[in-house]
């Protein structure tokens, strides 16, 4: 039984005729596939098919470690988005992103595919001059309305400058790690281990949270 | 395991957002505080009539944003929340309306010119103003709520629901709210207690039926809280009996506030006349005491808060200010 229904699925493939570029996803899983893992494959595999400008590049976090050290994926699992080069963007989505973060992740694949993002050129410039390297992990529910809002904001941010990561993390799927970061009020946005931020918050408090650091 | 998706509809092909900066230097005609259902309705009024109009929001949709599922609203036998504010929003955005989202209003002062000043500083300026702020969610005011919101202390439970599981949980309210975010909860967390100030809840009896399924829920009548205790997460909260007047400590991971909505006039107090629950008080034109000041909405005091009834005291609200504007 397809995890995207027919509704569903013609709803997305009308959305991602936006893309402009083709778009490469690189899905890390291991050989015995959590449930997770599993369910986030066929996904991805249904998801794929819904446009021929995206590629699946279905990796094993083991086998593959060189690609898994290249985009730095240390759980599983991942999706790692990357442009038509197969070139890197920074943006990752630990988990599925079903609910309302399959919003984010439309976002995102339209931005990677050469699209332009909504910030204020003033906030693209900031965010584009950042030198340190800079950590966003976004925890989520998939049930929560107002989260997609803050992956994008980290992801567009993560968009314009190389040295920004902006990861979305189920916070059902990673729950050790949402105990780690005493995530209990979704969204919750990690910067670099030191500073977090509670709420949807605009683009502007996250690029302040870069200045903290 | 299934999956559900909460697709946003894209964004209307036809419909190219046109809408344009707030100038500080300008007089609008119409100048309206406030996104949701009574200010959105507004606007279109207002730019149909051809009058210039600014709008300026904290969040586009107001309450509806947070509402999953509406079938009450004519048109659409059922839609979610999120999906209708879509809707109004490419209404409102494809005319050429000075808007600004994400901003909030700290003043407004009356006077031939009336005056718009947001919590940064800027200042606007309009012949009218329309006031349609809605309401936000009610809180407890106890010592440890504010500090620990975000770290346990909820107002979102179908957002941090998911979070809680095998924890315990202490759900305030015993309204329809408060209800189903208790049979949400009881599903996953270990133990769930209502505080309830009435001595009976309040939601609808279908709603009172599912949570008795569960075994894990207690009810506390006749209580309210009076401390949220932890250090840097909520650890324990006070609970005291209003009809004793003994306190008890309920160990609890997470604390669920929904006591329900609050209006959002703290920015015209002393300017706007108020009624005792802080609703602006209008007439059955959107008038409020002050000339060429209007107001809609949850906001006032129009009795039955409901989407499609704020939809219209935004559609009245609009053709009485630019009466007004028009007249003088």
């Amino acid at each position: 039984m397809p995890l995207i229904d027919d509704e569903v699925a013609e709803q997305l493939e009308e959305q991602l005729t936006v893309l402009e570029n083709e778009v490469n996803l690189a899905f890390f899983t291991q050989e015995f596939e959590c449930e997770s893992c599993q369910t986030a494959r066929q996904f991805l595999e249904e998801f794929s098919k819904l446009s021929n400008k995206i590629n699946l590049e279905i990796y094993d976090l083991k086998e593959d470690s060189d690609k898994a050290e290249e985009y730095n994926v240390d759980k599983i699992p991942a999706a790692v988005l990357l442009d038509k080069e197969k070139k890197y963007s920074g943006l990752r989505f630990f988990g599925i992103p079903a609910g309302y973060e399959i919003n984010s992740f439309v976002n995102a694949l339209k931005l990677v595919s050469g699209g332009e993002s909504e910030l204020d050129d003033e906030i693209k410039d900031t965010a584009a001059k950042v030198e340190k390297d800079v950590h966003f992990q976004v925890f989520v529910t998939l049930q929560c309305p107002y989260c997609p809002k803050a992956v994008e904001a980290t992801q567009q941010l993560a968009y314009e400058n190389d040295n920004i990561t902006a990861d979305m993390l189920d916070s059902s799927i990673f729950n050790h790690l949402a105990v780690k970061y005493d995530v209990s009020g979704v969204p919750k946005t990690i910067v670099n281990e030191t500073e977090e931020l509670v709420g949807a918050q605009p683009p502007e408090e996250f690029l302040n949270a870069i200045k903290n650091l | 395991m299934g999956l559900d998706f909460n697709l946003k509809p894209s964004q209307d092909e036809e419909t190219e957002y046109k809408t344009v900066d707030l100038d500080p230097e300008m007089t609008y005609d119409v100048l309206i505080i406030g996104g949701g259902p009574a200010g959105l309705t507004a606007a279109v009024y207002c730019m149909r009539k051809g009058v210039s109009t600014a709008l300026i929001t904290d969040e586009i949709g107001g309450q509806v944003t947070s509402t999953t599922e509406i079938e009450n609203y004519m048109g659409y036998m059922y839609v979610e929340g999120e999906e209708l504010v879509d809707k109004f929003e490419d209404q409102v955005k494809q005319f050429e309306i000075a808007y600004q989202e994400g901003k909030r209003v700290k003043s407004i002062t009356d006077d031939q010119i009336n005056q718009v000043t947001l919590e940064d500083g800027t200042t606007y300026q309009a012949k009218s103003i329309i006031v349609a702020a809605g309401k936000s969610s009610r809180k407890i005011n106890c010592p440890g709520e504010e500090r620990l919101t975000g770290k346990g202390v909820a107002y979102c439970a179908i957002c941090d629901a998911p979070l809680y599981a095998d924890k315990e949980v202490v759900i305030v309210g015993g309204g329809n709210s408060a209800i189903e975010a208790a049979i949400d909860l009881a599903k996953i967390a270990k133990e769930v207690t209502i505080v309830q100030l009435l001595d009976h809840l309040t939601a609808d009896e279908i709603l009172i039926e599912r949570l008795e399924e569960y075994d894990n829920v207690n009810i506390l009548y006749e209580s309210e809280v009076a401390e949220i205790e932890g250090e840097n997460k909520v650890e324990n909260i006070v609970v005291q009996d209003t009809q004793q007047n003994n306190k008890q400590d309920i160990a609890a991971d997470g604390i669920f506030i929904e006591i329900g909505w609050i209006p959002n006039t703290s920015f015209v107090e002393g300017v706007l006349q108020l009624n005792d629950y802080n609703e602006i008080m209008v007439d059955c034109k959107c008038r409020t005491n002050k000339e060429g000041i209007f107001a809609a909405g949850d906001i006032t005091n129009v009795p039955f808060k409901q989407i499609i009834i704020a939809s219209g005291e935004g559609a009245k609200a609009a053709l009485s200010a630019c009466d007004y504007v028009l007249k003088s």
